[in-house]
């Protein structure tokens, strides 16, 4: 029952409350750095990272220190303030100790702490704790929602690559055709509704 | 002189360097939260009242700030001043809480604010830099406003709840309406600014607050390069 949910948490978070393209969550890389499929991989991959790892840090200090001492109304300064520490200390620290893993990721960590997605996940996930809602099924969801900007990023990336030579009208060049192509990649995604619940019934 | 100076400052962020449809600033809430037209307003005015604020303090706090520290000092004063406009609202706004639901402690991460202290309040005195905030906010609010009453008149019929059109395009209030109408309006500001004479901004990234410290790396073409070159 348990790996039942948490399976249908993580395909809810990728493709039915797709962060990006349903819940219009982390918008700026989506179209800022999904122009290369390897920038657009890495930067996701620096995304799922930084979820999990803010969603593991913040849940608990939601649930056991702000809850009980009733100071929920500091969720909105704390929270940022762990994410960016959080981002500063990975930063380091895969700096000193994995060199390669920095270079292929360090340079969209500064980003990130700017980023709607990673302090949307922390807070929407709260939003959902309940008796059948435990930490576990947070960092699932955290990890769905990383992985779900990840393949919202690498389609986009995909079909941004054919728009490069594509003959348009010169005031559609740029951001909004990139817009009017995000739109139909979202449109596909809205085929999904419903999906989740008919393919794993919870009760 | 000065008078007119200040009404510059005022003026700017409505129309020429507004900072939705021009710097392609804030894009999150203006997709996500632009499904009616009181939607809109309500995001517009709690984004106008924290930027006129952090501006207004950041711009006090300019020559204290040191400049390695200024961005998570940014944050944390802008983060205040969400959470008071998120306890005001709760108090005497609910249904508008209800509605905007995640975005509005989210906010906080929304690039026009910290774009703002970057570009304008870290550099200016106070004044222009209220200023400065009000007329940015008016301009958000008025994109907001414009792309609410679109996606709401197509989408439900409606414009404020008043029923206008006899037919829903259900559509245009989905995720995929937020971003065509979006990129119908860009275009249109596209095409106006080069009627107009001036550049176009083509790139997503060209107003965000990061985007020095970005674009030299993962926005650009070569990104991998760079960084690479950069070790």
């Amino acid at each position: 029952m348990l790996i039942k949910s948490l399976i249908a948490v993580f395909l809810a978070a990728i493709l039915t409350e797709n962060y990006v393209l349903s819940k219009f969550l982390g918008i700026c890389p989506f179209l800022g750095v999904s122009k290369k499929l390897n920038t657009a991989v890495g930067m996701s991959v620096a995304v799922t990272f930084v979820m999990v790892l803010a969603t593991a840090v913040t849940f608990p200090i939601y649930m056991y220190i702000l809850v009980p001492s009733g100071m929920e109304y500091l969720q909105t300064v704390l929270f940022i303030l762990i994410i960016a520490g959080l981002v500063q200390l990975v930063e380091i620290v895969l700096k000193k100790y994995i060199p390669a893993l920095y270079k292929s990721l360090g340079i969209y960590l500064p980003l990130i702490t700017t980023n709607c997605a990673v302090l949307g996940v922390t807070m929407l996930v709260l939003q959902k704790v309940g008796p059948d809602y435990t930490y576990i099924h947070a960092l699932v969801n955290a990890f769905g929602a990383g992985i779900g900007f990840l393949v919202a990023m690498v389609m986009f990336a995909g079909v941004r690559g054919r728009l490069e030579n594509a003959d348009i009208p010169k005031s559609l060049k740029g951001l909004p055709i990139t817009l009017v192509a995000a739109s139909l990649t979202s449109l596909s995604f809205l085929g999904f509704a419903g999906f989740v619940e008919k393919l794993i019934p919870l009760s | 002189m000065a008078k007119r100076g200040y009404l510059k400052e005022l003026t700017k962020g409505v129309v020429k360097e507004n900072p939705v449809l021009c710097l392609v600033l804030g894009t999150c809430p203006t997709l996500a939260v632009t499904t009616s037209a009181s939607n809109a307003i309500g995001m517009g005015i709690a984004a106008t009242a924290v930027l006129i604020c952090s501006n207004a303090v950041i711009s006090a706090l300019r020559k204290f700030i040191p400049d390695k520290v200024r961005i998570p000092a940014y944050i944390t004063i802008i983060a205040g001043f969400v959470t008071v406009v998120q306890m005001l609202v709760k108090a005497f706004a609910p249904a508008i809480n209800d509605s905007l639901g995640i975005f509005l402690p989210l906010i906080v991460v929304n690039c026009i604010i910290l774009g703002r202290a970057e570009m304008f309040a870290g550099k200016n005195p106070v004044i222009p830099s209220i200023l400065d905030g009000i007329g940015m906010g008016i301009g958000f609010t008025a994109a907001l406003l414009l792309m609410g009453i679109i996606r709401e008149l197509f989408g439900s019929g409606t414009v404020f709840g008043v029923q206008l059109l006899p037919v829903q395009i259900l559509i245009f209030i989905l995720p995929p309406g937020g971003f065509f109408v979006f990129g119908m309006l860009i275009m249109l500001a596209n095409k106006l600014n080069t009627r107009a004479g001036k550049a176009v901004k083509t790139t997503p990234c060209a107003g965000c607050p990061l985007a020095e410290s970005c674009s030299k790396r993962a926005c650009s073409e070569d990104g991998k390069e760079a960084a690479e070159n950069a070790d």
